[in-house]
């Protein structure tokens, strides 16, 4: 009942303003027949131009001033440095240029209103004019290239070989990650003998994964070059950790690599930023279905010692999986036992 | 001169059996051949689509900007897609962006834009009766009025429509047990768009055909206006890249209905190991951006070329350039095709194959920046009429100008690591393509709705659309880039689960809010745009003054567009306050020897050449 009032009180209130409509339209009509330029609302049209331009640019700096540190995020690391300094570069360059031909647009819309008196300028080519300003952005725009060139290779390089090995895997809808163990080696894998438990695919047939094991948060050590071995189970997934400016696409069929430094701790990071609970998290920025937003992993920075204790605290998945022991071909069972224990006789 | 011998082009049919035959409803309104009402029947079709679309980013801009709200009220619309708690199901709402993408970069800005304008515009612009084969024209619409009402039924099957983004990657696409929306709807998806290729490829080998061979005497193609060059280089872009999508398209139909193995290799899923071997879903980002990265000039071509002859015409003055914002196109167009991998810098693709794309696309910027440049040097010193089409122009260049600049970033792979699927991607395109290309259009409807109609919209009607939209849009994607900037991905149902994205909710709040004035602002539009169709004030045969062919029909051409001879071209479109000249505008059908007070020197030397050109 309710809504077919509010619908019968819409359909009135429209009805009105067509019957308003209407009848200015014909008021209009019998008034004058409309020659001046633009429907007589040509300078209005022109201030209200400039209006625009003037608002607009003080929205722009007032924002962008205020609320700095609101969207620019902390950068924690190496080559977060120098990728973000080529962003601000390319900002002052297109910044200036964004502001230079905005002004031209809405000022010279302003200034050339029509005016009866005069009469536009015939000014159909001019070849200098073209060349400058073909050869202006060229310069320019050569300029960013070779220094986007720079920054994108030196990120994109084999990683060191001191690197520390971390594997990351995306699945419908979480991440896991898994580290090399003590033989610094990620054990190989294969997607048939994926089950509920064995969640990599560990292949027993190959010694280094005897002491692969797979933490729920990825821990990271400050100021040492990590590289990401990423992959993915099902469809395509995305690693994304703002804080390390870092991206890859994880693929099924098609291992991707990403290799880094991370500067700062969590603890350091909690202190720049003033917020205790401060965080570093991995998204997925490639949409794979329904949880796409919550594919969130956590990310612990810590000192250099401080990881390697964690490290060695950790117990080999084979060894919280005795069962899995059956896939280990006869002649390496001693040896998959023997590492996949070492660890905790070290503890012990 | 190489045009003399196109000159002697002499248009085949003739007048007598051009017009006055009886038509049937059926094949006036209908299954016509006209190219006019083909292009009408395109426009209506684009603006239902227009709509549908910007419900559904409003639909899901509420999700953005009010994650809280009710939206119970939507239950008869979406029944089981809302949850319980009557809030958007997360799977709906991939769905929504999902399909929202596809309508409006196809549906819309494609089969709208181009549809419309090179349908209506090419044989009028260039003094033809009709398109080359007015039948294919005909397939060509009903080929996407099928392909449309596939994916319109794709929208209420039980399983939803297409989810996995408009890119479609497989193997999310592939995978019916990825997500329900990779089912019956991505089949519909795939067999639309199949349609939909088709209907282009016909629609845009027609438009060159035309062009090529149909120009009025005179008409060489150092003389036609710029909006036919822009329609003319679309329809190539069109008729080399569609194709590669219908072979993606048809690829990945393999591998979803016949066991093959072209995009997938290595998966469990559900519980279960798949036999895929081999396969490799990069392959799938190729094909898909090789039409993909065109697409954006498909759909942004034909609106600078709406916009060069919007602003030429209102600013009173030759459009700054001619040949360079010719060879800017050309130069667009070829560039067009080597650089769709720009789309795919961090998709584990080789880093070099990054380097040599950043180059190529850093490179697309030179003719775009010229672009620009010869617009802003065209209203210099202009005369310049603030007509609805011309505030829309002035928009699209703002638009252009604001989106591509942060192409700067995103084209250079050292940035896009961070920018990439963010919200600064989101802004970037959605200014850059979406909205420029948006402007373009509604530049094209107001400024030949009197041709299309015969009776004129209301200007002020039109102004009150143009600043609501203009500053509607500015406010819903520019704070968008701030968002990126931050990090925050696209796609993402709800930002809480990030400690890093938890912040911006206010600014996602305004941005919704701005979204729905924009939306509403568009009924302003669809009002004056069906009350002026019937009640309109009658239109003057020129009422812009204008120099191009089509404003020398009567004031509604029926099919043959001119009732007498076809009138022959004797200048450039862009004689606009030509000094010595009595009027500010000479028409492209007045010779050169009745201006002998304007020509310019090398012209008056013409004006014996094109007596000869007259007896023969």
């Amino acid at each position: 009942m309710i809504g077919l009032a509010i619908g019968a009180g819409v359909f009135l209130i429209l009805g009105a303003f067509l019957l308003l409509y209407r009848l200015h339209t014909l008021v209009a009509v019998m008034k004058r027949p409309e020659e001046t330029a633009g429907a007589g609302m040509n300078k209005t049209n022109a201030f209200i131009l400039l209006l625009f331009l003037i608002s607009g640019m003080a929205l722009l700096f007032w924002y962008s001033i205020t609320y700095f540190d609101d969207y620019q995020l902390p950068i924690a690391s190496e080559h977060g440095v120098t990728t973000d300094r080529l962003f601000w570069i390319t900002m002052a360059i297109t910044g200036f240029v964004f502001i230079v031909t905005q002004i031209l647009l809405f000022y010279f819309s302003f200034k050339y209103q029509h005016n009866d008196k005069r009469k536009a300028l015939f000014f159909p080519e001019n070849n200098k004019l073209e060349i400058i300003w073909t050869i202006l952005p060229a310069i320019v725009l050569t300029t960013l290239v070779i220094y986007g060139l720079i920054v994108w290779n030196k990120v994109m390089a084999p990683a060191p070989e001191e690197a520390e090995v971390v594997e990351i895997m995306g699945y419908q809808f979480a991440w896991r990650v898994r580290y090399p163990g003590k033989d610094g080696k990620l054990g190989s894998y294969d997607f048939r003998k994926i089950d509920v438990t064995n969640e990599f695919g560990l292949d027993f047939s190959d010694k280094a994964a005897y002491d692969d094991f797979m933490p729920r948060e990825l821990h990271l050590p400050k100021g040492k070059p990590v590289e990401f071995r990423i992959r993915a189970r099902d469809v395509l997934h995305s690693v994304f950790a703002p804080h390390f400016r870092l991206k890859m696409d994880a693929v099924p069929g098609m291992p991707t690599r990403f290799w880094f430094v991370p500067t700062k701790t969590t603890e350091e990071m909690r202190e720049e930023t003033g917020n205790s609970d401060f965080n570093y998290e991995i998204a997925c920025t490639e949409v794979c279905g329904k949880g796409h937003f919550s594919m969130r992993l956590l990310v612990i920075v810590h000192e250099a010692e401080e990881y390697e204790k964690w490290k060695a605290e950790q117990q080999p998945w084979l060894s919280k999986h005795p069962e899995y022991m059956a896939q280990v071909p006869d002649n390496l069972k001693e040896l998959a036992m023997i590492k996949s224990q070492a660890q905790d006789i070290s503890i012990n | 001169m190489a045009s003399t011998v196109l000159d002697e082009h002499v248009d085949h049919i003739t007048e007598d059996h051009a017009h006055e035959h009886n038509e049937s409803f059926i094949t006036k309104y209908i299954f016509s051949q006209d190219h006019k009402t083909i292009a009408k029947q395109f426009l209506i079709t684009g603006i239902f689509w227009a709509l549908i679309g910007g419900f559904m980013s409003l639909v899901f801009r509420m999700q953005l900007g009010f994650p809280d709200t009710q939206l119970e009220w939507l239950r008869p619309l979406l029944g089981k897609w809302l949850t319980t708690e009557g809030k958007l199901d997360p799977e709906f709402y991939l769905a929504l962006v999902t399909m929202h993408g596809t309508i409006m970069v196809f549906f819309v800005l494609t089969a709208g834009l181009s549809g419309t304008f090179s349908n209506f515009l090419i044989p009028l612009q260039i003094g033809a009766r009709d398109m080359a084969s007015g039948f294919m024209n005909m397939l060509s619409y009903w080929f996407f009025f099928t392909s449309s009402v596939i994916m319109f039924f794709s929208l209420f099957i039980e399983t939803g429509p297409a989810s996995g983004g408009w890119v479609i990657y497989p193997p999310l696409s592939a995978l019916p047990q990825a997500m329900s929306g990779s089912g019956l709807g991505m089949t519909l998806w795939l067999i639309s768009m199949a349609l939909f290729i088709v209907s282009t490829l016909l629609g845009g080998i027609n438009y060159i055909t035309t062009i090529i061979n149909m120009r009025t005497r005179g008409m060489s193609f150092a003389k036609m206006p710029l909006t036919i060059w822009s329609f003319f280089l679309t329809a190539i872009i069109g008729l080399l890249s569609f194709p590669v999508l219908l072979a993606a398209a048809l690829l990945l139909i393999f591998d979803r209905s016949f066991g093959t193995s072209f995009f997938l290799s290595d998966i469990y899923i559900a519980g279960e190991a798949l036999p895929n071997i081999g396969g490799s879903p990069i392959l799938f980002q190729h094909l898909f951006w090789f039409l993909g990265h065109p697409e954006v000039y498909i759909v942004l071509l034909p609106a600078l070329g709406i916009t060069s002859e919007v602003i030429s015409t209102n600013s009173r003055k030759p459009i700054f350039g001619y040949k360079a914002m010719i060879l800017s196109m050309v130069g667009i167009t070829v560039l067009s095709f080597v650089v769709w991998a720009h789309h795919m810098f961090v998709s584990g693709m080789n880093p070099f194959l990054g380097s040599v794309f950043m180059l190529l696309t850093l490179i697309i910027a030179v003719p775009s920046a010229v672009k620009v440049f010869n617009y802003l040097t065209t209203l210099w010193k202009g005369n310049i009429i603030f007509t609805p089409a011309m505030l829309f122009s002035i928009g699209l260049v703002s638009f252009f100008i604001s989106g591509g600049l942060t192409g700067l970033f995103v084209g250079n792979s050292a940035i896009d690591i961070q920018l990439h699927d963010t919200y600064f991607i989101v802004a970037h395109f959605h200014l850059v393509m979406g909205s420029a290309a948006f402007f373009g259009l509604m530049a094209g409807v107001y400024h030949w709705f009197p041709k299309m109609f015969g009776r004129m919209m209301d200007a002020k009607l039109g102004y009150l659309h143009f600043w609501v939209s203009f500053v509607g849009i500015y406010m819903v994607f520019f704070p968008m880039h701030y968002i990126g900037i931050a990090g925050f991905p696209r796609r993402y149902y709800s930002f809480t689960n990030f400690d890093a994205f938890s912040s911006f909710t206010d600014l996602n709040a305004f941005v919704t809010i701005a979204a729905i004035a924009t939306f509403f602002a568009q009924f302003v539009f669809l009002f004056n745009f069906f009350y002026s169709m019937f009640r309109g004030k009658r239109a003057p045969a020129n009422p812009w003054r204008s120099n191009t062919l089509e404003w020398t029909t009567p004031r509604v051409p029926k099919h043959g567009n001119w009732p007498g001879e076809i009138p022959t071209v004797y200048r450039w479109p862009y004689d606009y306050s030509k000094p010595g000249a009595k009027e500010d505008f000479i028409p492209q059908n007045v010779p050169l020897s009745e201006t002998p007070e304007s020509n310019l020197p090398a012209e008056a030397a013409k004006v014996a050449v094109e007596k000869v050109n007259e007896d023969k």
